[in-house]
Protein backbone atom coordinates (compact mmCIF):
# COMPACT_ATOMS: atom_id res chain seq x y z
CA UNK A 1 0.00 0.00 0.00
CA UNK A 2 1.21 3.49 -0.82
CA UNK A 3 2.46 5.55 2.14
CA UNK A 4 0.15 8.49 1.49
CA UNK A 5 -2.87 6.21 1.40
CA UNK A 6 -1.78 4.48 4.60
CA UNK A 7 -1.31 7.81 6.31
CA UNK A 8 -4.69 9.08 5.28
CA UNK A 9 -6.40 5.89 6.49
CA UNK A 10 -4.60 6.20 9.82
CA UNK A 11 -5.50 9.88 10.20
CA UNK A 12 -9.13 9.38 9.18
CA UNK A 13 -9.51 6.77 11.84
CA UNK A 14 -7.58 8.81 14.39
CA UNK A 15 -9.93 11.75 13.85
CA UNK A 16 -13.14 9.73 13.73
CA UNK A 17 -14.51 10.30 17.21
CA UNK A 18 -17.92 8.74 16.62
CA UNK A 19 -17.16 5.72 18.78
CA UNK A 20 -14.60 7.34 21.04
CA UNK A 21 -17.16 7.89 23.79
CA UNK A 22 -18.40 6.33 26.99
CA UNK A 23 -21.68 4.66 25.95
CA UNK A 24 -24.91 6.15 27.36
CA UNK A 25 -26.30 2.84 28.49
CA UNK A 26 -22.97 1.87 29.98
CA UNK A 27 -24.44 -0.86 32.19
CA UNK A 28 -25.14 -2.95 29.10
CA UNK A 29 -21.44 -3.03 28.25
CA UNK A 30 -18.48 -4.98 29.58
CA UNK A 31 -15.56 -2.66 30.32
CA UNK A 32 -11.87 -3.37 30.27
CA UNK A 33 -8.91 -1.03 30.58
CA UNK A 34 -5.95 -1.44 28.29
CA UNK A 35 -2.69 0.39 28.80
CA UNK A 36 0.95 0.19 27.87
CA UNK A 37 3.56 -0.05 30.61
CA UNK A 38 6.28 1.43 28.51
CA UNK A 39 4.36 4.49 27.43
CA UNK A 40 1.26 6.42 28.32
CA UNK A 41 -1.41 4.95 26.07
CA UNK A 42 -4.47 4.27 28.16
CA UNK A 43 -7.99 3.48 26.95
CA UNK A 44 -11.14 1.95 28.34
CA UNK A 45 -12.88 -0.47 25.99
CA UNK A 46 -16.65 -1.05 26.26
CA UNK A 47 -18.14 -4.10 24.56
CA UNK A 48 -21.82 -4.98 24.23
CA UNK A 49 -22.33 -8.69 23.74
CA UNK A 50 -25.51 -10.42 22.62
CA UNK A 51 -25.21 -14.17 22.90
CA UNK A 52 -22.34 -15.01 20.62
CA UNK A 53 -22.37 -11.71 18.80
CA UNK A 54 -20.40 -8.51 19.32
CA UNK A 55 -23.16 -5.97 19.05
CA UNK A 56 -21.22 -2.77 19.74
CA UNK A 57 -17.86 -1.43 20.87
CA UNK A 58 -16.99 1.99 22.23
CA UNK A 59 -13.68 3.22 23.61
CA UNK A 60 -12.50 6.18 25.60
CA UNK A 61 -9.13 7.48 26.66
CA UNK A 62 -5.89 9.11 25.60
CA UNK A 63 -3.33 7.46 23.43
CA UNK A 64 -1.03 8.08 20.48
CA UNK A 65 -2.05 8.24 16.85
CA UNK A 66 -1.17 4.58 16.21
CA UNK A 67 -3.04 3.31 19.25
CA UNK A 68 -6.20 5.33 18.62
CA UNK A 69 -6.36 4.72 14.86
CA UNK A 70 -5.81 0.97 15.24
CA UNK A 71 -8.48 0.89 17.93
CA UNK A 72 -10.96 2.54 15.60
CA UNK A 73 -10.10 0.33 12.62
CA UNK A 74 -10.36 -2.89 14.61
CA UNK A 75 -13.51 -1.68 16.34
CA UNK A 76 -15.17 -1.25 12.95
CA UNK A 77 -13.95 -4.66 11.81
CA UNK A 78 -15.23 -6.49 14.86
CA UNK A 79 -18.69 -5.00 15.42
CA UNK A 80 -21.35 -7.37 14.09
CA UNK A 81 -19.03 -10.39 14.13
CA UNK A 82 -19.45 -13.57 16.12
CA UNK A 83 -16.88 -14.47 18.76
CA UNK A 84 -15.27 -17.00 16.43
CA UNK A 85 -15.04 -14.57 13.54
CA UNK A 86 -13.63 -11.88 15.81
CA UNK A 87 -11.03 -14.20 17.26
CA UNK A 88 -9.96 -15.21 13.81
CA UNK A 89 -9.52 -11.58 12.77
CA UNK A 90 -7.53 -10.83 15.91
CA UNK A 91 -5.34 -13.90 15.41
CA UNK A 92 -4.51 -12.72 11.92
CA UNK A 93 -3.88 -9.22 13.19
CA UNK A 94 -1.39 -10.37 15.82
CA UNK A 95 0.28 -12.53 13.18
CA UNK A 96 0.67 -9.55 10.90
CA UNK A 97 2.19 -7.44 13.68
CA UNK A 98 4.62 -10.26 14.46
CA UNK A 99 5.51 -10.62 10.76
CA UNK A 100 3.93 -14.05 10.43
CA UNK A 101 1.44 -15.33 7.82
CA UNK A 102 -1.91 -13.55 7.73
CA UNK A 103 -4.94 -13.11 5.51
CA UNK A 104 -5.04 -9.51 4.27
CA UNK A 105 -8.61 -9.85 2.97
CA UNK A 106 -9.73 -10.46 6.50
CA UNK A 107 -7.83 -7.49 7.93
CA UNK A 108 -8.81 -4.91 5.29
CA UNK A 109 -7.82 -1.40 6.49
CA UNK A 110 -5.92 -2.87 9.41
CA UNK A 111 -3.22 -3.84 6.93
CA UNK A 112 -1.89 -0.29 7.23
CA UNK A 113 0.11 -1.52 10.21
CA UNK A 114 1.72 -4.37 8.28
CA UNK A 115 5.22 -2.95 8.63
CA UNK A 116 4.89 -1.54 12.13
CA UNK A 117 7.42 -4.11 13.32
CA UNK A 118 10.07 -1.88 11.78
CA UNK A 119 9.39 0.41 14.73
CA UNK A 120 9.42 -2.10 17.58
CA UNK A 121 8.41 0.47 20.19
CA UNK A 122 5.14 1.07 18.32
CA UNK A 123 4.04 -2.56 18.24
CA UNK A 124 2.54 -2.15 21.69
CA UNK A 125 0.66 0.93 20.45
CA UNK A 126 -0.77 -0.98 17.50
CA UNK A 127 -1.97 -3.79 19.76
CA UNK A 128 -3.39 -1.70 22.61
CA UNK A 129 -6.98 -2.42 21.59
CA UNK A 130 -6.35 -5.93 20.27
CA UNK A 131 -4.93 -7.10 23.59
CA UNK A 132 -7.81 -5.61 25.58
CA UNK A 133 -10.57 -6.99 23.38
CA UNK A 134 -8.93 -10.43 23.26
CA UNK A 135 -9.12 -10.56 27.02
CA UNK A 136 -12.83 -9.73 26.97
CA UNK A 137 -13.50 -12.35 24.32
CA UNK A 138 -11.72 -15.12 26.16
CA UNK A 139 -13.33 -14.19 29.49
CA UNK A 140 -16.84 -14.19 28.02
CA UNK A 141 -16.64 -17.16 25.70
CA UNK A 142 -19.34 -19.64 26.57
CA UNK B 1 27.46 26.95 29.55
CA UNK B 2 30.15 24.38 30.48
CA UNK B 3 29.18 22.16 27.56
CA UNK B 4 32.81 21.20 27.08
CA UNK B 5 32.63 19.22 30.33
CA UNK B 6 30.28 16.67 28.75
CA UNK B 7 31.62 14.25 26.16
CA UNK B 8 28.08 13.27 25.26
CA UNK B 9 27.29 16.85 24.22
CA UNK B 10 30.32 17.05 22.00
CA UNK B 11 29.70 13.78 20.21
CA UNK B 12 26.75 14.69 18.05
CA UNK B 13 23.64 16.72 17.71
CA UNK B 14 21.91 15.72 20.90
CA UNK B 15 19.50 18.28 22.32
CA UNK B 16 18.74 17.01 25.76
CA UNK B 17 15.66 18.58 27.36
CA UNK B 18 14.78 15.79 29.77
CA UNK B 19 16.84 16.83 32.74
CA UNK B 20 13.94 16.22 35.10
CA UNK B 21 14.20 12.51 34.29
CA UNK B 22 17.95 12.36 34.64
CA UNK B 23 20.79 14.70 33.80
CA UNK B 24 23.81 14.07 31.61
CA UNK B 25 27.04 13.23 33.38
CA UNK B 26 30.18 15.35 33.13
CA UNK B 27 33.51 13.69 32.37
CA UNK B 28 34.79 14.29 35.90
CA UNK B 29 32.05 12.07 37.35
CA UNK B 30 32.79 9.33 34.83
CA UNK B 31 36.52 9.59 35.58
CA UNK B 32 35.96 9.36 39.32
CA UNK B 33 34.01 6.15 38.86
CA UNK B 34 36.61 4.79 36.45
CA UNK B 35 39.37 5.50 38.93
CA UNK B 36 37.59 3.50 41.56
CA UNK B 37 37.55 0.49 39.25
CA UNK B 38 40.88 1.07 37.52
CA UNK B 39 43.04 2.10 40.45
CA UNK B 40 41.67 1.21 43.88
CA UNK B 41 38.74 -1.22 43.80
CA UNK B 42 38.05 -2.52 47.30
CA UNK B 43 35.34 -2.61 49.92
CA UNK B 44 35.06 0.06 52.58
CA UNK B 45 35.69 -0.30 56.31
CA UNK B 46 37.05 -3.82 55.91
CA UNK B 47 40.62 -4.26 54.81
CA UNK B 48 43.86 -3.31 56.45
CA UNK B 49 45.45 -2.67 53.11
CA UNK B 50 46.05 0.64 51.47
CA UNK B 51 43.40 0.61 48.75
CA UNK B 52 40.64 -0.21 51.23
CA UNK B 53 41.86 2.50 53.55
CA UNK B 54 41.88 4.94 50.65
CA UNK B 55 38.37 4.03 49.53
CA UNK B 56 37.11 4.22 53.11
CA UNK B 57 38.55 7.67 53.45
CA UNK B 58 37.09 8.86 50.14
CA UNK B 59 33.72 7.37 51.06
CA UNK B 60 33.67 9.06 54.43
CA UNK B 61 34.67 12.36 52.83
CA UNK B 62 31.59 12.16 50.63
CA UNK B 63 29.43 12.46 53.68
CA UNK B 64 31.17 15.68 54.59
CA UNK B 65 30.78 16.95 51.02
CA UNK B 66 27.01 16.29 51.12
CA UNK B 67 26.67 17.70 54.61
CA UNK B 68 28.28 20.92 53.49
CA UNK B 69 26.14 21.05 50.32
CA UNK B 70 22.87 21.04 52.23
CA UNK B 71 24.38 22.71 55.29
CA UNK B 72 23.43 19.94 57.72
CA UNK B 73 24.83 20.16 61.24
CA UNK B 74 26.44 16.73 61.43
CA UNK B 75 27.88 14.24 58.96
CA UNK B 76 26.01 11.40 60.63
CA UNK B 77 22.72 12.98 59.54
CA UNK B 78 23.59 12.03 55.96
CA UNK B 79 22.56 8.49 54.95
CA UNK B 80 23.42 7.10 51.52
CA UNK B 81 20.56 5.28 49.84
CA UNK B 82 19.81 4.06 46.33
CA UNK B 83 17.97 7.29 45.52
CA UNK B 84 15.11 9.59 46.42
CA UNK B 85 12.60 6.76 46.19
CA UNK B 86 14.41 4.62 48.73
CA UNK B 87 15.00 7.62 50.98
CA UNK B 88 11.29 8.49 50.99
CA UNK B 89 10.32 4.87 51.63
CA UNK B 90 12.78 4.69 54.53
CA UNK B 91 11.40 7.92 55.99
CA UNK B 92 7.83 6.61 55.83
CA UNK B 93 8.45 3.00 56.86
CA UNK B 94 11.47 3.48 59.12
CA UNK B 95 10.25 6.52 61.01
CA UNK B 96 6.60 7.38 60.50
CA UNK B 97 5.29 3.82 60.69
CA UNK B 98 6.54 3.86 64.28
CA UNK B 99 5.63 7.42 65.16
CA UNK B 100 2.12 7.93 63.78
CA UNK B 101 -1.17 6.48 64.93
CA UNK B 102 -4.59 5.82 63.48
CA UNK B 103 -6.39 8.99 62.45
CA UNK B 104 -3.23 11.10 62.16
CA UNK B 105 -3.23 13.18 59.00
CA UNK B 106 -0.49 13.53 56.40
CA UNK B 107 -0.70 16.44 53.95
CA UNK B 108 0.63 16.14 50.41
CA UNK B 109 -0.53 17.61 47.06
CA UNK B 110 -1.87 16.19 43.83
CA UNK B 111 1.28 17.17 41.98
CA UNK B 112 3.60 14.95 44.05
CA UNK B 113 5.69 12.22 42.46
CA UNK B 114 4.57 8.62 43.06
CA UNK B 115 7.47 8.15 45.47
CA UNK B 116 5.97 10.74 47.80
CA UNK B 117 2.44 9.36 47.47
CA UNK B 118 2.41 5.58 47.42
CA UNK B 119 4.36 4.96 50.66
CA UNK B 120 1.82 7.16 52.47
CA UNK B 121 -1.06 5.25 50.84
CA UNK B 122 0.42 2.05 52.26
CA UNK B 123 0.50 3.52 55.78
CA UNK B 124 -3.06 4.70 55.25
CA UNK B 125 -4.13 1.16 54.46
CA UNK B 126 -1.94 -0.46 57.06
CA UNK B 127 -2.50 1.73 60.10
CA UNK B 128 -5.35 4.08 59.29
CA UNK B 129 -3.50 7.35 58.93
CA UNK B 130 -5.31 9.73 56.58
CA UNK B 131 -3.69 11.18 53.46
CA UNK B 132 -5.07 14.61 52.60
CA UNK B 133 -4.28 17.14 49.90
CA UNK B 134 -3.36 20.78 50.15
CA UNK B 135 -5.33 22.55 47.39
CA UNK B 136 -3.25 24.15 44.68
CA UNK B 137 -3.93 27.69 43.48
CA UNK B 138 -4.68 28.69 39.87
CA UNK B 139 -0.97 28.37 39.04
CA UNK B 140 -0.84 24.90 40.60
CA UNK B 141 1.18 26.19 43.54
CA UNK B 142 1.04 25.63 47.27
CA UNK B 143 0.16 28.85 49.06
CA UNK B 144 0.62 29.50 52.75
CA UNK B 145 -3.08 30.25 52.90
CA UNK B 146 -4.08 26.90 51.46
CA UNK B 147 -1.60 25.12 53.69
CA UNK B 148 -3.15 26.73 56.74
CA UNK B 149 -6.62 25.81 55.56
CA UNK B 150 -5.60 22.18 55.14
CA UNK B 151 -3.98 21.83 58.56
CA UNK B 152 -6.20 20.41 61.30
CA UNK B 153 -5.38 19.43 64.85
CA UNK B 154 -4.76 15.92 63.53
CA UNK B 155 -2.13 16.95 60.97
CA UNK B 156 1.18 15.35 61.91
CA UNK B 157 3.19 15.48 58.66
CA UNK B 158 3.49 17.77 55.65
CA UNK B 159 5.38 15.99 52.89
CA UNK B 160 6.15 18.02 49.77
CA UNK B 161 8.45 18.18 46.81
CA UNK B 162 10.69 21.23 46.99
CA UNK B 163 10.20 21.48 43.22
CA UNK B 164 7.56 19.38 41.45
CA UNK B 165 8.43 17.40 38.38
CA UNK B 166 5.48 18.30 36.15
CA UNK B 167 4.91 21.93 36.94
CA UNK B 168 8.32 22.84 38.27
CA UNK B 169 6.99 25.22 40.88
CA UNK B 170 9.40 25.97 43.71
CA UNK B 171 7.81 25.72 47.12
CA UNK B 172 8.59 28.14 49.92
CA UNK B 173 9.87 25.43 52.23
CA UNK B 174 11.22 27.82 54.87
CA UNK B 175 7.85 29.44 55.51
CA UNK B 176 5.99 26.16 55.19
CA UNK B 177 8.26 24.59 57.79
CA UNK B 178 7.88 27.57 60.10
CA UNK B 179 4.11 27.22 60.11
CA UNK B 180 4.30 23.45 60.52
CA UNK B 181 6.73 23.55 63.40
CA UNK B 182 4.58 26.03 65.30
CA UNK B 183 2.02 23.21 65.32
CA UNK B 184 4.42 20.32 65.92
CA UNK B 185 4.02 19.01 62.39
CA UNK B 186 6.92 17.13 60.79
CA UNK B 187 8.22 18.46 57.46
CA UNK B 188 9.42 16.00 54.81
CA UNK B 189 10.97 17.45 51.66
CA UNK B 190 11.44 15.58 48.39
CA UNK B 191 14.34 17.44 46.81
CA UNK B 192 14.77 15.15 43.79
CA UNK B 193 14.01 17.96 41.33
CA UNK B 194 15.66 20.77 43.24
CA UNK B 195 18.99 19.47 44.50
CA UNK B 196 20.89 20.49 41.36
CA UNK B 197 19.06 23.75 40.80
CA UNK B 198 17.99 25.45 44.04
CA UNK B 199 19.91 26.16 47.20
CA UNK B 200 18.95 23.85 50.05
CA UNK B 201 19.87 24.71 53.61
CA UNK B 202 18.30 22.16 55.92
CA UNK B 203 19.03 24.23 59.03
CA UNK B 204 17.82 27.55 57.71
CA UNK B 205 14.76 25.95 56.11
CA UNK B 206 14.30 23.81 59.22
CA UNK B 207 13.65 20.57 57.32
CA UNK B 208 13.07 17.39 59.35
CA UNK B 209 13.67 14.87 56.57
CA UNK B 210 15.02 15.37 53.06
CA UNK B 211 15.45 13.01 50.09
CA UNK B 212 17.26 13.34 46.75
CA UNK B 213 18.96 11.35 43.97
CA UNK B 214 22.43 11.82 42.51
CA UNK B 215 21.39 11.06 38.95
CA UNK B 216 19.29 14.20 38.66
CA UNK B 217 22.29 16.28 39.71
CA UNK B 218 24.87 15.15 37.15
CA UNK B 219 25.83 12.10 39.21
CA UNK B 220 25.41 8.36 38.70
CA UNK B 221 22.18 6.38 38.95
CA UNK B 222 21.39 4.15 41.91
CA UNK B 223 22.58 6.45 44.67
CA UNK B 224 20.97 9.18 46.71
CA UNK B 225 20.68 10.78 50.09
CA UNK B 226 18.42 10.61 53.09
CA UNK B 227 18.87 13.47 55.50
CA UNK B 228 17.19 13.55 58.88
CA UNK B 229 17.65 15.76 61.93
CA UNK B 230 19.85 13.84 64.34
CA UNK B 231 17.21 13.45 67.05
CA UNK B 232 14.71 12.06 64.55
CA UNK B 233 17.12 9.88 62.61
CA UNK B 234 18.22 8.36 65.91
CA UNK B 235 14.67 7.03 66.33
CA UNK B 236 14.48 5.61 62.85
CA UNK B 237 14.16 1.81 62.77
CA UNK B 238 16.32 0.29 60.02
CA UNK B 239 14.38 -1.20 57.11
CA UNK B 240 17.37 -3.42 56.22
CA UNK B 241 19.61 -5.55 58.42
CA UNK B 242 22.98 -7.14 57.71
CA UNK B 243 26.67 -6.41 57.58
CA UNK B 244 28.16 -3.03 58.32
CA UNK B 245 25.32 -1.87 60.55
CA UNK B 246 25.58 -4.20 63.56
CA UNK B 247 28.00 -3.85 66.46
CA UNK B 248 27.46 -7.26 68.08
CA UNK B 249 25.14 -10.23 67.66
CA UNK B 250 24.96 -13.54 69.49
CA UNK B 251 23.47 -16.94 68.78
CA UNK B 252 20.61 -16.22 71.20
CA UNK B 253 19.36 -13.48 68.89
CA UNK B 254 20.88 -10.59 70.79
CA UNK B 255 21.77 -7.75 68.41
CA UNK B 256 23.32 -4.39 69.05
CA UNK B 257 23.36 -1.91 66.23
CA UNK B 258 26.04 0.62 65.36
CA UNK B 259 25.46 4.33 65.74
CA UNK B 260 24.36 6.67 62.98
CA UNK B 261 25.00 6.75 60.09
CA UNK B 262 26.15 3.10 59.81
CA UNK B 263 23.03 1.57 61.36
CA UNK B 264 20.96 2.80 58.41
CA UNK B 265 23.36 1.59 55.73
CA UNK B 266 23.24 -2.21 55.83
CA UNK B 267 25.38 -4.13 53.37
CA UNK B 268 28.11 -3.04 51.01
CA UNK B 269 26.99 0.33 49.73
CA UNK B 270 27.04 1.63 46.19
CA UNK B 271 30.64 2.78 46.52
CA UNK B 272 31.16 3.92 42.93
CA UNK B 273 27.85 5.74 43.22
CA UNK B 274 28.75 7.55 46.40
CA UNK B 275 32.11 8.57 44.98
CA UNK B 276 30.32 9.80 41.85
CA UNK B 277 27.82 11.71 43.97
CA UNK B 278 30.66 13.38 45.81
CA UNK B 279 32.25 14.40 42.52
CA UNK B 280 29.05 15.83 41.06
CA UNK B 281 28.51 17.94 44.15
CA UNK B 282 32.04 19.28 43.87
CA UNK B 283 31.32 19.98 40.21
CA UNK B 284 28.14 21.92 40.98
CA UNK B 285 29.91 23.87 43.71
CA UNK B 286 32.69 24.74 41.29
CA UNK B 287 30.30 26.25 38.75
CA UNK B 288 28.22 27.80 41.50
CA UNK B 289 24.59 27.05 42.26
CA UNK B 290 23.61 30.70 42.09
CA UNK B 291 25.09 31.09 38.65
CA UNK B 292 23.37 27.88 37.50
CA UNK B 293 20.07 29.00 38.94
CA UNK B 294 20.19 32.38 37.23
CA UNK B 295 21.22 30.94 33.86
CA UNK B 296 18.49 28.31 33.91
CA UNK B 297 15.77 30.77 34.87
CA UNK B 298 16.81 33.17 32.13
CA UNK B 299 16.72 30.32 29.63
CA UNK B 300 13.28 29.25 30.79
CA UNK B 301 11.98 32.75 30.31
CA UNK B 302 13.38 32.75 26.79
CA UNK B 303 11.73 29.39 26.07
CA UNK B 304 8.36 30.55 27.41
CA UNK B 305 8.57 33.76 25.37
CA UNK B 306 9.37 31.86 22.19
CA UNK B 307 6.67 29.23 22.79
CA UNK B 308 4.14 31.99 23.41
CA UNK B 309 4.70 33.22 19.86
CA UNK B 310 3.21 29.98 18.55
CA UNK B 311 -0.58 30.05 18.54
CA UNK B 312 -0.94 26.29 18.09
CA UNK B 313 0.84 25.52 21.35
CA UNK B 314 -0.69 25.48 24.82
CA UNK B 315 1.74 26.09 27.66
CA UNK B 316 0.34 24.90 30.98
CA UNK B 317 2.69 26.45 33.48
CA UNK B 318 3.69 29.87 32.15
CA UNK B 319 3.44 31.57 35.49
CA UNK B 320 5.60 29.27 37.57
CA UNK B 321 9.00 30.06 38.94
CA UNK B 322 10.79 26.79 38.09
CA UNK B 323 12.74 25.58 35.08
CA UNK B 324 10.23 23.10 33.69
CA UNK B 325 7.87 23.88 30.82
CA UNK B 326 4.85 21.67 30.14
CA UNK B 327 3.04 22.13 26.84
CA UNK B 328 1.14 20.42 24.04
CA UNK B 329 0.74 21.02 20.34
CA UNK B 330 -3.01 21.58 20.19
CA UNK B 331 -4.76 18.46 18.99
CA UNK B 332 -1.67 16.26 19.11
CA UNK B 333 -1.13 13.63 21.78
CA UNK B 334 2.02 14.39 23.78
CA UNK B 335 3.71 11.12 22.89
CA UNK B 336 3.28 11.76 19.18
CA UNK B 337 4.93 15.14 19.69
CA UNK B 338 7.82 13.51 21.54
CA UNK B 339 8.31 10.96 18.76
CA UNK B 340 8.29 13.78 16.22
CA UNK B 341 10.88 15.79 18.17
CA UNK B 342 13.04 12.70 18.52
CA UNK B 343 13.44 12.69 14.72
CA UNK B 344 15.44 15.88 15.27
CA UNK B 345 17.44 14.46 18.19
CA UNK B 346 15.43 16.53 20.63
CA UNK B 347 14.77 14.56 23.81
CA UNK B 348 11.65 15.54 25.74
CA UNK B 349 9.39 13.60 28.02
CA UNK B 350 5.74 12.89 27.23
CA UNK B 351 3.30 11.75 29.82
CA UNK B 352 2.13 12.37 33.31
CA UNK B 353 5.66 12.24 34.70
CA UNK B 354 4.86 9.78 37.48
CA UNK B 355 2.40 12.24 38.96
CA UNK B 356 -0.77 10.43 37.93
CA UNK B 357 -3.03 12.68 39.95
CA UNK B 358 -1.92 15.65 37.89
CA UNK B 359 -4.86 15.17 35.55
CA UNK B 360 -6.93 16.56 38.39
CA UNK B 361 -4.68 19.61 38.32
CA UNK B 362 -4.12 20.49 34.65
CA UNK B 363 -7.33 18.93 33.33
CA UNK B 364 -5.17 17.14 30.78
CA UNK B 365 -3.59 13.82 31.60
CA UNK B 366 -0.49 14.11 29.48
CA UNK B 367 1.87 16.87 28.45
CA UNK B 368 5.21 17.33 26.75
CA UNK B 369 7.76 18.36 29.30
CA UNK B 370 10.95 20.32 28.71
CA UNK B 371 13.17 20.38 31.78
CA UNK B 372 16.24 22.55 31.46
CA UNK B 373 19.80 22.48 32.64
CA UNK B 374 22.74 24.88 32.53
CA UNK B 375 24.16 23.12 29.45
CA UNK B 376 21.07 23.90 27.39
CA UNK B 377 21.34 26.99 25.21
CA UNK B 378 19.21 29.57 23.44
CA UNK B 379 20.32 28.03 20.15
CA UNK B 380 18.80 24.73 21.26
CA UNK B 381 15.58 26.50 22.20
CA UNK B 382 15.54 28.15 18.77
CA UNK B 383 15.93 24.75 17.12
CA UNK B 384 13.05 23.36 19.15
CA UNK B 385 10.89 26.31 18.14
CA UNK B 386 11.76 25.81 14.49
CA UNK B 387 10.90 22.13 14.58
CA UNK B 388 7.62 22.96 16.32
CA UNK B 389 6.89 25.58 13.67
CA UNK B 390 7.20 22.88 11.03
CA UNK B 391 4.97 20.51 12.94
CA UNK B 392 2.20 20.88 10.38
CA UNK B 393 4.10 18.01 8.80
CA UNK B 394 4.04 15.94 11.95
CA UNK B 395 2.01 13.11 10.42
CA UNK B 396 4.20 12.90 7.33
CA UNK B 397 7.16 12.62 9.65
CA UNK B 398 5.97 10.06 12.13
CA UNK B 399 3.54 7.93 10.11
C1 LIG C 1 9.77 15.01 42.44
C2 LIG C 1 10.41 13.66 42.38
N1 LIG C 1 10.46 12.90 43.48
C3 LIG C 1 11.01 11.68 43.47
C4 LIG C 1 11.56 11.14 42.34
C5 LIG C 1 12.14 9.76 42.38
O1 LIG C 1 13.51 9.77 42.14
P1 LIG C 1 14.29 8.41 41.86
O2 LIG C 1 13.56 7.72 40.76
O3 LIG C 1 15.65 8.86 41.48
O4 LIG C 1 14.28 7.63 43.13
C6 LIG C 1 11.53 11.88 41.16
C7 LIG C 1 12.05 11.30 39.92
O5 LIG C 1 11.55 11.50 38.84
C8 LIG C 1 10.94 13.17 41.19
O6 LIG C 1 10.89 13.92 40.07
Amino acid sequence: MDNDIKRSIILDNYQDNSNRIIPDNVSEYIKINSNNDSCIDNIDIYVKINGNLIEDIKYYGEACVIAISSTNILRNLLVGKTFDEAKNILRNYFNMIEEKEYDNHLLKEACVYSDISKQPSRKTCATLFARGISKILSQNDK
Amino acid sequence: MNREDFTILNNGKLIYFDNGATTLKPDCVRDTINDYYNIYTSNIHRGDYSSSLKVSELYDNCREEVRDYINAKYCCEIIFTSGATESLNDIVFGFFRHNLKKGDEVLITESEHASNVLPWFILQKEMGIVVKYISLNENYEVTIDNLQKAITNKTKVVSLAHVTNVIGDVRDIKNIAKICHEKDIFVVVDAAQSAAHEKIDVVDMDIDFLAFSAHKMYGPTGVGVLYGKFNLLKKMIPCRYGGGMNAIFNNDGYVELKDLPDRLEAGTPNIEGVLGLCECIKYIKKIGLEKINKYEHDLRKYLIDRLSELDFITVYNKNNNGIIVSFNINGVFSQDTAIYLDKYNICVRAGNHCAKMVKNVFNVANTVRVSLSFYNTKEEVDLLINVLKNSKNIWEEIL
